[in-house]
């Protein structure tokens, strides 16, 4: 072999070398992170935690049910407010996919997708905490609305756009008019991935911290008042964290661990569901 | 054939569509809005002046400018090599059964919640910093990127975290567009004997521009990053090229000033920054968007011509 092709193989394997550790660079703090999160998490994690207030300063204990309620809330009203926006606006992109219009609404979506999380925040809090002087439960969850609206819009108008044509134009063969060949024919064909895109829109939302510091802010008590603040689980979190008290980083670590495992288990089951409906569409 | 049921259901479902445009516009009006008093006292001063004082009224933006710009830079220089590193690996060397997998793990990394890093941040990554910072030599804390005490918190510990935070999108993003490069390319490369690195590197070439794109759009999420670069960074509003000195970003002052704003002014100022953030982003993440679709769209179009008639044909 001469010099110059042993040198290009060595060049060749270097890459090679340089991408396999690229991606175990990545993994070891994905593994570091779980690791911390699971070690400590699960030391205070107990039943307590679950059903009990949050304890005063200085006194052991005391849990987060106040929060987890006030997360579940919060990330309800945001689904509730983006659910039909996000699934509609996306009808509308696919059915329409070649118009102009379409095309501004999916800019739109995708600028909505990049606009930083505390921004719109910002915003929420200009539209809906100033004018009536108080941050709300219904607050937050518009804020974590705005956020849900593009993912939901986007990947609807990306599942339906699979459904084979020919379906649509059985329908309208028929003589149902496009509104029926939608609702009847294409958006059940693709149902199980729109449902797959709304568990991961709910479960990138439910770790945001950002668009509820001033919108939803937090509650040291339980409510179900969506006109009050309301505490959620990452916003305890973050006010824990940065605390001088060892009790609360413990509690802190245990609100992470929580929060990665809803975020985990709604990944888990959307990949199984995408699977199953890439497996059903191969057919 | 026009039937009127066809032309409200697109009226209908456009509406909805309408309502994403209008959102988008809303923030910005808002914003605007908002920012007024700022906007009118300080003008394009706002945008260089170094001071941050509220208690004297002095509001600039620059240092958060800085510290937003600076941080997201040093974490891409970080992470695009890696990040390409990886959408190479899984995409031209990976077994094929192998690859759902590594694409699974890696994008678990962007499923992990902000302030989930940031915790470990705090309480694991800074620590860590610091002491590398204290080891650090002599000679090298001359330079003025690694002056000033070890901290730990600080620019350092920021990009570290953002990082890792942004490799999940930029690789996901440069394995699309590695798939829209044509396979006879490759092949063709191959078969003229070239080494893996000399075929992939040719396909790189050939996707550069979504390659940028990619690049750009994990810049854009580093941008607006807020919740682990403020419990990291410092949040000091102090202009510094130093690594180790405690800084602060546009995002980040938003998050712990925010409630504490008691004048008008103050205030405006803070929605102005906001402002500012906004419209950074939407340049950053536009610029990402037209190059990723410039590269992605010949194929996807091919895709679309095959399996998917326009629905509009159909009426």
């Amino acid at each position: 072999m001469t010099t110059r092709a042993r040198r290009r193989k060595l060049v060749s394997s270097l890459f090679v070398g340089f991408c396999g550790a690229s991606v175990l660079l990545a993994l070891v703090p994905l593994a570091f992170i779980l690791f911390f999160v699971v070690t400590q998490g699960v030391q205070s994690l107990s039943v307590d935690f679950f059903t009990h207030m949050p304890a005063p300063v200085g006194e052991a204990g005391g849990g987060m049910a106040n929060a987890i309620v006030g997360s579940l809330i919060l990330v309800g009203l945001g689904a509730l407010f983006a659910v039909p926006i996000g699934i509609l606006s996306g009808i509308y992109m696919s059915e329409y996919a070649g118009t102009r219009f379409a095309s501004i609404v999916r800019f739109a979506a995708d600028t909505l997708n990049g606009v930083p999380s505390i921004v719109v925040g910002v915003f929420v809090y200009g539209v809906a905490v100033l004018p009536f002087k108080q941050f709300s439960a219904l607050a937050g969850g518009l804020a974590l609305g705005i956020m849900m609206i593009p993912i939901i819009a986007r990947t609807t108008e990306e599942l339906l756009l699979l459904v084979p044509g020919t379906m649509r134009e059985g329908a309208l063969a028929l003589g149902a008019t496009h509104a029926r060949a939608v609702f009847t024919v294409v958006v059940p064909a693709a149902l199980p991935g729109i449902i797959t895109g709304l568990v991961l829109a709910v479960a990138r939302i439910a770790g945001e911290t950002a668009p509820l510091l001033f919108t939803s802010l937090n509650n040291r008590f339980f409510t179900t008042n969506l006109t009050q603040p309301m505490s959620s689980l990452t916003v305890q979190v973050y006010t824990y964290a940065s605390s001088p008290y060892q009790d609360w980083h413990r509690q802190a670590w245990a609100g992470a661990l929580v929060l990665v495992f809803i975020v985990l288990a709604c990944s888990l089951v959307a990949r199984v569901a995408t699977r199953k409906l890439v497996t059903l569409s191969s057919h | 054939m026009k039937r009127p049921e066809n032309l409200a259901f697109r009226l209908g479902t456009g509406l909805f569509g309408l309502v994403l445009v209008l959102l988008v516009a809303a923030i910005g009006l808002e914003l605007v809005r908002q920012s007024w008093l700022s906007i009118e006292k300080f003008g394009l001063s706002f945008w260089r002046t170094q001071v941050w004082d509220p208690v004297a009224g002095q509001f600039g933006a620059l240092p958060f400018i800085w510290g937003t710009l600076y941080s997201s830079i040093l974490a891409l220089a970080i992470a695009a090599p890696i990040a390409l590193g990886i959408a190479v690996f899984i995409s031209e060397l990976t077994p094929s059964r192998v690859k759902p997998v590594l694409v699974f793990l890696t994008e678990l990394l962007a499923a992990i919640p902000s302030i989930v890093y940031g915790l470990w941040g705090i309480f694991v990554l800074v620590p860590a910093v610091r002491s590398l910072e204290s080891a650090f030599p002599d000679a090298l804390k001359a330079l003025p990127f690694f002056s000033g005490p070890p901290f730990g918190l600080g620019m350092l510990s920021a990009a570290l975290i953002l990082a890792v935070m942004v490799v999940p999108f930029t690789s996901s993003v440069a394995r699309e567009v590695l798939k829209a490069v044509p396979l006879a390319q490759r092949e063709g490369a191959y078969a003229l004997g070239a080494t893996r690195f000399e075929a992939i590197t040719a396909a790189l070439y050939y996707a550069r521009t979504g390659i940028i794109g990619a690049i750009l759009l994990g810049f854009g999420r580093a941008l607006g990053e807020t919740m682990a670069v403020t419990m990291v960074i410092g949040n000091s509003p102090k202009l510094s090229l130093s690594l180790f000195a405690p800084q602060h970003t546009m995002a980040a002052v938003l998050a712990n000033e925010f409630s504490e704003a008691d004048t008008p002014l103050y205030l405006n100022a803070l929605i102005e920054i906001g402002l500012v953030l906004f419209v950074i982003t939407l340049i950053v993440n536009s610029l990402s968007r037209l190059l990723i679709w410039s590269m992605a769209r010949p194929a996807r179009q091919q895709a679309a011509a095959t399996s998917v008639p326009a629905a509009e044909s159909a009426i």
